[in-house]
């Protein structure tokens, strides 16, 4: 039995591309002040899935993504990607595994360099690791500028002269640019408009097939977010709340947060029996001092006595779904 | 039900450097009392400068409007002095923002802000004003008002300044509303509550709404009737049932194609509409639409439609209504593919 459990467990580990054990990132904003955006998280991302990660703003679901690809150092807690423990290895060898993963921005009009032409903002991955030179190198940005759907002339061009979908193509091409395994795409469509918003997840859901990628993808429209994920992830004020492949969590959402979350959303369908929303009351508690015990228990239509003065458990209560909440 | 604004044929332009561009390109609706009308469409497509000629926020220059007419309860309100402006503008049509964080004066304490458009409209004292706003932060649900109403906007989360920009918007008891992108920029649990509080106060008060978003499950849930926009035009329009049950214009299914489907159990591949908006420096002589349509005939290319009406009230700007057009049948992507798997089984 026990052996079986171990073998269970290897095999996880095989299937996980990326592994995220008891991570933290606090921020020290003040003297005595303390933002926990990502407090004690762990969660593994496995090869060739994608993953969505939803919550609110401030929920700490972009802090996460950043530090998974290294933008952020965090303050405890392992990364595993592709069984070596990132933080550990020595800079060259982290080099190489930054190298495996990118990431995507959300505003496509602040994440690109206006004074550089797209050609460059392209090739800036594949001049910093020194992949190509010369003549390769613009051939290998005019495949790139054809794999995101724009044209050879589009690399001599500046960012201003392109569209917010059209930019997040860029965006993408960059990403692509250095052969990578991981992406995390951090909220990659919500500043375009609903026509184009399908133009990109179209195109990165083909690139996921063609180049065997993996998708760590952050996001607060819901409906997206199910469209594209395997699993998904809900987070609240820096802790994870729920995760489970994506059918089951729309089909039956388990903390009543994700219950309320799904029931906000509204349907684009006028005649849509219109069932009873779950409307939260107040906004989210200030992230400097999240309440006690349960962080959520504040705008809980459940929430117990229990709730305040303990920490709910990180059980799996069905099978692959794992939910924090001391209903169950 | 009365009319209580009535738009007619509006043109609006503006001057750059790269030449004129015509935002709003012939654009006629009506508004009754008590109903809300969605506008929708993508950046661009002029939504958003509609309604700023209607309030007489276009700067001119750069704007320059090219014709048309606003009624409002009758009156012309296009050109109007601005003295005669102000007694609509503020106290009869109240208008939110799409940003709250950048609409509301951050050194002014927001009680004062709701009680100022008081004192300029209804004449009432600074008391009595401060009383008026108070009551207008309980209104929209903001606890602890009187506190609050003390405070800077930077005190509030983004769901309390739309509240507060809301709090403003009706202090005046406005006849209609008009609310750009109200939460565009709010989460999805605030979103909720937004609304709720948008659609319990027009039945209290009985305020018409028009609401610009982008958002078609936020059309479906509070409007009754539907303006789509494209290019700088109204390419359909209609009630909401009509627009979702029998829409007539191929952008009407592009948008309605490109949504992902919540509620279906199974994966469906999106249908994007593939190209962009058209250049509105030099719009195509005929319907904007063409050079994205998958339907797009000859004649599109060369003349602009007409608007066909297909039911009372439905209006679509598309050659595909003509009688002597082909046949094309919207099919929604999920029929489709129903239709794929039905063909395959046999």
């Amino acid at each position: 039995m026990v052996e079986k459990i171990e073998e269970a467990g290897k095999k996880n580990t095989a299937e996980n591309l990326v592994e995220i054990h008891s991570l933290k990132k606090y921020f020290n904003i003040k003297k005595d002040v303390t933002v926990k955006s990502v407090d004690d998280i762990t969660i593994s991302i496995r090869k060739g899935e994608t993953f969505g990660l939803v919550g609110e703003s401030g929920s700490g679901k972009s802090t996460l993504g950043k530090t998974v690809v290294g933008l952020q150092s965090p303050t405890s807690g392992d990364i595993i990607y592709n069984g070596q423990n990132v933080l550990q290895l020595d800079k060259e060898a982290q080099r190489n595994v930054n190298k495996e993963m990118q990431i995507i921005f959300q505003d496509p009009h602040a994440s690109l360099n206006p004074r550089m032409r797209v050609g460059d903002i392209i090739a800036e991955g594949i001049d910093a690791y020194k992949l190509f030179k010369g003549k390769d190198r613009t051939n290998r940005i005019y495949e790139l500028l054809a794999q995101v759907g724009l044209r050879p002339e589009h690399a001599k061009r500046f960012p201003h002269e392109f569209s917010g979908g059209q930019r997040q193509r860029i965006g993408i091409a960059r990403a692509l640019a250095v052969e990578p395994k991981f992406i995390v795409a951090d909220e990659p469509i919500s500043a375009l408009d609903v026509s184009i918003q399908a133009q990109v997840i179209n195109l990165m859901e083909e690139l996921k097939e063609s180049e065997g990628l993996t998708y760590l993808f952050i996001a607060h429209d819901l409906g997206m977010v199910k469209h594209i994920s395997d699993r998904i992830g809900v987070m609240y004020l820096g802790k994870m709340m729920e995760l489970s492949n994506s059918d089951d969590m729309f089909r039956n959402p388990l903390h009543p947060y994700t219950q309320a979350l799904l029931s906000a959303i509204p349907k684009a369908n006028p005649r849509a029996v219109k069932k009873e929303r779950i409307v939260l009351q107040g906004d989210p508690p200030s992230p400097t001092a999240p309440p006690s015990g349960c962080r959520f228990r504040t705008r809980c239509p459940h929430a117990m006595e229990i709730c305040a003065l303990q920490e709910p458990q990180w059980k799996e209560v069905e099978d692959e779904h794992w939910v924090a909440c001391h209903l169950y | 039900m009365s009319r209580l604004l009535d738009v007619n044929n509006l043109k609006v332009n503006f001057k750059t450097y790269g030449g004129e561009v015509k935002a709003v390109r012939d654009v006629s609706f009506h508004v009754d009392k008590g109903e809300v009308v969605a506008i929708v469409g993508e950046s661009g497509s002029g939504k958003s400068v509609t309604v700023q000629t209607i309030m007489g926020l276009i700067p001119m220059p750069p704007g320059i409007i090219k014709g048309g007419s606003i009624k409002f309860q009758g009156k012309e309100i296009l050109g109007a002095s601005k003295r005669e402006l102000r007694k609509v503008k503020g106290s009869k049509i109240g208008m939110i923002f799409q940003d709250p964080m950048t609409s509301l004066n951050p050194t002014m304490i927001v009680g004062k802000q709701i009680a100022e458009g008081v004192i300029a409209h209804q004449k009432l004292s600074k008391k009595e004003a401060k009383i008026k706003a108070i009551e207008m932060l309980k209104l929209v649900g903001i606890p602890n008002a009187e506190e609050r109403y003390n405070q800077y906007p930077h005190e509030f989360s983004g769901g309390m300044r739309q509240r507060a920009m809301i709090a403003i918007a009706l202090a005046c008891n406005p006849e209609l509303l008009i609310a750009d992108e109200p939460t565009t920029a709010l989460d999805v649990t605030i979103q909720a509550q937004v609304l709720e509080l948008m659609k319990d106060i027009q039945k209290k008060t009985d305020t018409a709404i028009i609401l610009i978003t982008h958002d078609l499950g936020v059309v479906a849930e509070t409007a009754q009737r539907v303006i789509v926009m494209y290019g700088g035009m109204m390419v359909e329009s209609g009630t909401v049932y009509e627009l979702f049950e029998n829409p007539r214009h191929p952008y009407t299914w592009g948008l309605l194609n490109s949504i992902p489907d919540v509620e279906g159990p199974e994966k469906k591949k999106l249908i994007p509409i593939e190209g962009s908006p058209p250049d509105l420096f030099s719009p195509p002589k005929g319907c904007p639409f063409a050079p994205r349509c998958k339907f797009a005939m000859d004649i599109c290319v060369e003349e602009m439609p007409g608007n066909f009406e297909i039911g009372e009230g439905h209006l679509a700007k598309c050659w595909l209504n003509d009688s002597r057009a082909p046949q094309v049948e919207h099919v929604f992507a999920r029929e489709e593919e129903k239709a794929i798997a039905v063909g395959s089984e046999k």
